[in-house]
């Protein structure tokens, strides 16, 4: 064991996707035989930094160099990376479900006879091999969908383990675990270190990072900020968050006339259970209020419920079996499907623009008008010539930059695509407004706009309900903050100059912890069977 | 403006003028008998259940690529009813021609069910339908052909409209139908006079406007052809009673999709179902009007095939479906869904119709017909594909190179 050589060396990394600087001139350097936890908040650029190691965006799409073992490497694929021992573990597991565990093992590395011929008793055997490794007893023949997740997640380090791995980057191995899982794994990857396979370990989970790590690089915005080392630094949770969040706030938000009225929406008792697992509450008995004139934001970590609560909102666009009350203005309603939330003024804008959001191979006009068609048709028949008068006037009230709006919306930037989504939304003439992460993947120009018209709804008497993952952006914009934690919510902080990022990232980030245990005790009756 | 030419209409247009080559091509290669008058009138004959099933057939794959394989077997059912109806019962024909129609509906409700409602892949729930309706339709015929039907019937697809004066009109020479004529001249009148009104109520509400020499030129060349086909029917026997079928569904199915909203909404599914459904399409409702329309059309398409066989067989309308299906993807339509037009449906369908016909004159065996077809589909597909990608050929080059890698890891 040659501890302190150094295995990896990321100099300068810069990745600009379009209008976005993913990653700033990042530095990260690992040394062989360590476990090096990354941290940072949703979306400052530990994904896309690993990425960029492991070649799914591959050499030249990036700037800076990939030192490793001593050579300058250049990516192209994963698959060069791969040869080099260097094995991802996306967070979403990438296993075949119908297949068996030696087949997803060796899949596209596959025990050959001769000549394509694949090996079974091989393939059986050394999957067995590995499975004894990671101390999961299960047959190699065993199907991927019929064991647990906790399993499934050994099934990939066995997998990693059998492409002969010397750097092993795990993302979030642990959301999905439960407590002891989740530390047999930890304590596997310190046994690791001892077989000379070093790890880079993302996660969000402050005590699990405290408790195997021996360095920890903090990114934010992209930019590297500090990289604590254990024995040297004080490494603790308020240390870290320290360096997580504590960016500087300018002057990126536009001021806003606050005005606050009656209550417009009320959500009440609000429960959600997954669409396939249904027993798993994804809501758990969430109530917010909201009033005319007010931001109110969302915060909380990926699949923290935040977006299913919307959702389920908007008309059941998600869920199953939910239950609560909806009050608008005070009156009960029900919103069974999605046209009757549209007409009762309420409008949900997707976070994943491209995905759920716009119809990229249509024009920018039939993209907003989409929304709400009656208001430009007379007994089901479009007039078209009032559909290009309104969608001139909603584009360049949004400020959306393009010559004409017969541009097809495939076309644009991200931040005008952004335009164009909430121009649809506001196409609909919505009172409530929800906004899921707005200003995801748009520069900053774009976001200040994005905010201003935000600020020219509220300032109109309607109501905005903002989920945000950026921290500095909910306190810039909200007048109140939810905290959401794993369905539940666990805070509610009025934006009165108390609330900090600080405060509101221990709520998210404490509460996990917690949550942790909880949670723990119900699954285990549940896999003890 | 510019932009959507280039990206929507491009390939119909290309379509367009492939259509016009293949025309000359065989008008040539058949020394003029394509362009008889009476073979005109059989062109239209021949291929109208083709263009008939085509309109419903895009709306199905507009919401996503999705296509109905039981067409071919609901226009034989149908055509069993129309028989059974007709010549067994012998039911009043235009009775039975509404019972055939509520028939094809019924099969509709039968599949959008399954497929909006419960789920079933429009591709596999279809293939049971084919199955499904040919067992019914051998069941009702026991494997038996029912002929002749009465005129009255067969009128629907090979009768022709009778003329307003029963001598004609003599013009330049030649012996015309001058109902015929005179129709031709009224649609052209009517096209150029809407062109010019729609022109001037934009213009008015201050909209941006086409042109006014691209405009000139397009109403020429659609008059142009306009009066060709007119003039040449009128040679002949008139107006087919089957080209005011297709041109009724035509219109309508044109307006549908590019008028209202109902049409916007199939785009919609097709472009992007998540974001229609957040958007607030009903995407269930419309992929179960979609399959139901297709019936519908499909049953139309029957009553108009069995009207030409003169009889109602067991075996009609098989492979209808394939027709209907090359048809759209010839016309632009995207094999993803979103994009394709009636207008370009119909153009697949003349090209698929002409070659078949111009072959057929030529004498070149059905076997060689098929080929023939069969590649036309493919290249008119292959030149969307690769003009989506610019012609810039990148995922031929990643095949070639991808193997090249392969190779060059076995070597080291």
């Amino acid at each position: 064991m040659r501890l302190g050589n150094i295995l990896l060396e990321m100099r300068n990394i810069t990745k600009l996707f379009p209008g976005v600087k993913a990653l700033d001139e990042v530095n990260i350097q690992v040394e062989e035989g360590e476990i090096h936890a990354l941290c940072g908040e949703n979306g400052a650029g530990k994904s896309t930094l690993m990425k960029v190691l492991s070649g799914i965006h591959p050499f030249g799409t990036y700037e800076g160099d990939i030192i490793y073992q001593g050579t300058e490497c250049r990516f192209k694929t994963i698959k060069d990376s791969e040869r080099k021992g260097i094995v991802i573990i996306h967070q979403e597991l990438a296993l075949v479900p119908y297949l068996s565990i030696a087949e997803n093992m060796f899949l596209g590395n596959e025990q050959i006879k001769h000549k394509g011929v694949i090996d079974w008793d091989k393939t059986n055997s050394e999957c067995a091999k590995y499975l004894r490794m990671v101390g999961l007893h299960e047959n190699p023949r065993t199907l991927i969908k019929d064991i647990g997740v906790g399993k499934q997640q050994l099934v990939e380090i066995a997998k990693a383990l059998a492409k002969n791995v010397k750097l092993l980057i795990l993302d979030e191995p642990t959301s999905s675990l439960n407590e002891q899982d989740a530390k047999n794994l930890l304590d596997m990857l310190i046994r690791f270190k001892g077989e000379g396979i070093t790890s880079i370990l993302i996660s969000h989970k402050l005590n699990e990072i405290s408790y195997c790590s021996d360095k920890i690089t903090i990114i934010r915005d992209g930019k590297t900020i500090e990289t604590l080392v254990k024995g040297k630094d004080e490494i603790s949770e308020p240390r870290i968050i320290r360096g997580m969040v504590g960016r500087e706030m300018k002057n990126r938000f536009p001021a806003r006339e606050h005005n606050i009225g009656d209550v417009s929406l009320e959500i009440r008792d609000w429960t959600v259970f997954h669409p396939l697992f249904t027993e798993r509450k994804v809501v758990d008995n969430v109530s917010i209020t909201l009033r005319k004139g007010e931001v109110v934001g969302i915060s909380g970590l990926i699949g923290a419920g935040r977006t299913e609560l919307c959702m389920s909102v908007f008309g059941h666009a998600y869920g199953h079996n939910i239950s609560g009350r909806l009050l608008l203005d005070g009156k009960e309603i029900h919103l069974n499907d999605i046209p009757s939330a549209i007409e009762h003024g309420i409008m949900y804008v997707t976070e994943d623009r491209k995905g759920d959001g716009l119809i990229i191979s249509d024009s920018i006009k039939h993209n907003i008008s989409l929304s709400r068609p009656a208001f430009i048709a007379k007994n089901g028949v479009i007039d078209q010539d009032l559909e290009a008068i309104k969608g001139k006037a909603f584009s360049a009230e949004l400020g959306v930059k393009t010559p004409t709006i017969e541009q097809l919306v495939g076309n644009l930037s991200g931040g005008n695509q952004q335009k164009v989504l909430l121009a649809k939304a506001l196409f609909a003439e919505p009172d409530i407004l929800m906004l899921d992460e707005p200003t995801r993947g748009v520069d900053v120009g774009a976001k200040y706009e994005i905010y201003e018209i935000i600020n020219k709804m509220v300032e109109n008497g309607k109501s905005v309900l903002m989920i945000s993952s950026e921290l500095p952006e909910l306190l810039g914009m909200a007048d109140r903050i939810y905290v959401m934690n794993e369905g539940h919510l666990v805070a509610e902080l009025p934006n009165d100059g108390t609330a900090t990022q600080e405060k509101i990232m221990g709520y998210i980030l404490r509460d996990s912890n917690r949550e942790i245990s909880d949670t723990q005790n119900q699954t285990e009756g549940v896999t003890q069977e | 403006m510019k932009k959507k030419l280039q990206s929507g209409n491009l390939k119909e247009m290309s379509m367009l003028i492939a259509l016009i080559i293949i025309i000359v091509l065989f008008a040539i290669l058949t020394k003029g008998t394509l362009l008889r008058p009476m073979n005109i009138a059989n062109l239209i004959n021949q291929n109208a259940y083709v263009v008939i099933l085509a309109c419903g057939m895009l709306l199905c794959i507009l919401t996503g690529g999705n296509i109905d394989l039981s067409v071919g077997s609901t226009v034989a059912l149908v055509g069993a009813c129309a028989g059974t109806f007709i010549i067994t019962w012998k039911w009043n024909p235009y009775l039975s021609i509404v019972l055939c129609l509520l028939v094809g509906i019924a099969l509709g409700v039968w599949q959008g069910f399954w497929i909006a409602y419960v789920g079933i892949p429009p591709f596999i729930c279809t293939l049971s339908g084919m199955l499904v309706f040919r067992g019914i339709t051998l069941l009702i015929l026991k494997g038996l052909t029912l002929a002749p039907f009465p005129t009255a019937y067969t009128q629907l697809s090979t009768g022709f409209i009778p003329d307003i004066r029963a001598e004609g009109i003599t013009l330049f020479g030649t012996k015309l139908n001058l109902l015929c004529i005179l129709v031709g001249v009224v649609i052209a009148v009517a096209y150029v006079v809407l062109q010019l009104k729609n022109n001037a109520t934009r213009k008015k509400k201050g909209y941006e406007t086409e042109p006014l020499v691209s405009m000139l030129i397009k109403m020429v060349i659609i008059c142009a052809a306009i009066l060709a086909v007119f003039w040449k029917l009128a040679q002949h026997k008139g107006i087919p009673t089957v080209l005011i079928i297709l041109g009724i569904l035509l219109l309508v199915y044109n307006f549908i999709t590019q008028k209202t909203v109902m049409g916007r909404h199939l785009y919609a599914i097709g472009g992007n179902k998540k974001a229609a459904e957040l958007s607030g399409v009903k995407t269930k409702k419309m992929m179960f009007l979609a399959y139901t329309n297709m019936s519908f059309i499909a049953a139309i398409a029957g009553l108009v095939f069995a009207a030409r066989l003169n009889s109602s067989s067991p075996v009609a309308g098989q492979s209808f479906e394939m027709d209907a299906i090359a048809s759209c993807f010839i016309g632009g339509a995207s094999a993803y869904g979103g994009t394709g037009t009636i207008g370009g449906a119909l153009i697949g369908a003349l090209i698929m119709g002409t070659l078949n016909n111009g072959m057929s004159i030529m004498g070149i065996s059905s076997n060689t017909q098929q080929v023939v077809k069969g590649l036309v589909l493919l290249i008119a597909v292959a030149i969307d594909v690769l003009g989506k990608s610019n012609f810039n050929l990148s995922g031929i080059k990643a095949m070639f190179s991808g193997k090249a890698k392969t190779a060059e890891k076995k070597s080291t």
